[in-house]
């Protein structure tokens, strides 16, 4: 059974680890619209997806976060990447698998996933 | 919905938009009573008589990109078609408690679905915010388990947030086996 004594291994490990005391701001923030009708179109896949591949790969400076309406519904579920210095990526039409090519496609080697986005997919 | 978990999901998204810091969701199953209550209850900045009274209708909402709210009218819609019921109470600057109750057995029943999963978004993507998770089943006794991350915090400190690889894993862990003992003890009778 899970207990709490766990937890305070987990927190006795991360004290004792070098990299946990390095400066831990987000420098990239991944959005993912969790208003009605992006969860409705599918949203909580393509968050799930995305906070295992990052966890998975291990990525410090990521934060994977819930955003609401961005405005264009049709294209839910919506995914807005968000780099430090650089232009905000959106991503549409996600799906959980998309999510996985994005993080090591974008967010590990830094290349966009341009079939992905909103420019490549208006109607 | 597809999953009435997905409703849950949506109207905490409201109580993060009201700057909410506690966040209360029970879930309760009354197998005799025949009837699935969820409740959602915040601190965040409540809402006024007049809002409490516009927020079931769909074209009713606060954000600015589109003129219509579902979240809230479809958690209704969905509640009522079972014969069930569904209340708002709220008051400015004091919290919001949204209360859904459903017919367990109405045809038109949306399952419960995939709660944990939402349970764990919501702890992992506000590792700012504090959830308060309880889940109960009333069959020939009362069964319960609750999930607080005020709790967490004070044992993991500053320094481990809760979207730690580990602790992610861990609370995963923690919801399914749990549940599956909630849901397994009453199998055994």
């Amino acid at each position: 059974m899970k207990s709490l004594e766990e937890l305070k291994a987990i927190r006795d490990k991360a004290r004792s680890s070098v990299e946990m005391r390095e400066n831990t701001d987000a420098e990239t923030r991944v959005l993912v619209g969790m208003a009605t009708c992006g969860i409705a179109a599918g949203a909580r896949p393509v968050l799930t997806s995305l906070v295992e591949e990052v966890a998975k790969r291990n990525l410090k400076n990521v934060m994977v976060t819930q955003t609401g309406c961005i405005g264009i519904c049709q294209y839910e579920p919506v995914v807005e990447v968000v780099m430090a210095g650089k232009e905000k990526v959106t991503y549409v039409n996600m799906t959980a698998e998309k999510a996985v090519r994005v993080v090591n496609d974008h967010l590990v080697n830094g290349n966009v996933v341009t079939e992905y986005t909103i420019g490549a997919n208006k109607q | 919905m597809r999953e009435l978990s997905l409703n849950v999901m949506d109207v905490v998204q409201n109580s993060i938009s009201a700057d909410a810091k506690l966040i209360a969701i029970e879930v309760r199953e009354d197998i005799p009573g025949d009837r699935l209550s969820i409740t959602v209850r915040d601190d965040g900045k409540g809402m006024s008589e007049e809002q409490v009274l516009q927020v079931t209708d769909p074209f009713y909402t606060t954000r600015t990109t589109r003129s219509v709210g579902l979240g809230v009218p479809l958690f209704k819609m969905e509640a009522e078609m079972t014969g069930g019921s569904f209340e708002i109470e709220s008051k400015t600057g004091a919290g919001t408690c949204l209360t859904a109750v459903f017919r367990a057995s109405s045809v038109d029943m949306v399952p419960l679905g995939d709660i944990n999963a939402v349970i764990l978004l919501l702890v992992t993507c506000n590792p700012e915010l504090d959830f308060l998770f309880t889940r109960t089943r009333f069959g020939d006794e009362e069964h319960r388990f609750s999930l607080d991350t005020r709790e967490l915090k004070e044992i993991l400190g500053a320094d481990v947030p809760l979207n730690s690889p580990e602790v992610v894993q861990w609370v995963t862990e923690f919801l399914k086996e749990n549940t599956d003992q909630l849901l397994g003890k009453e199998n055994e009778k």
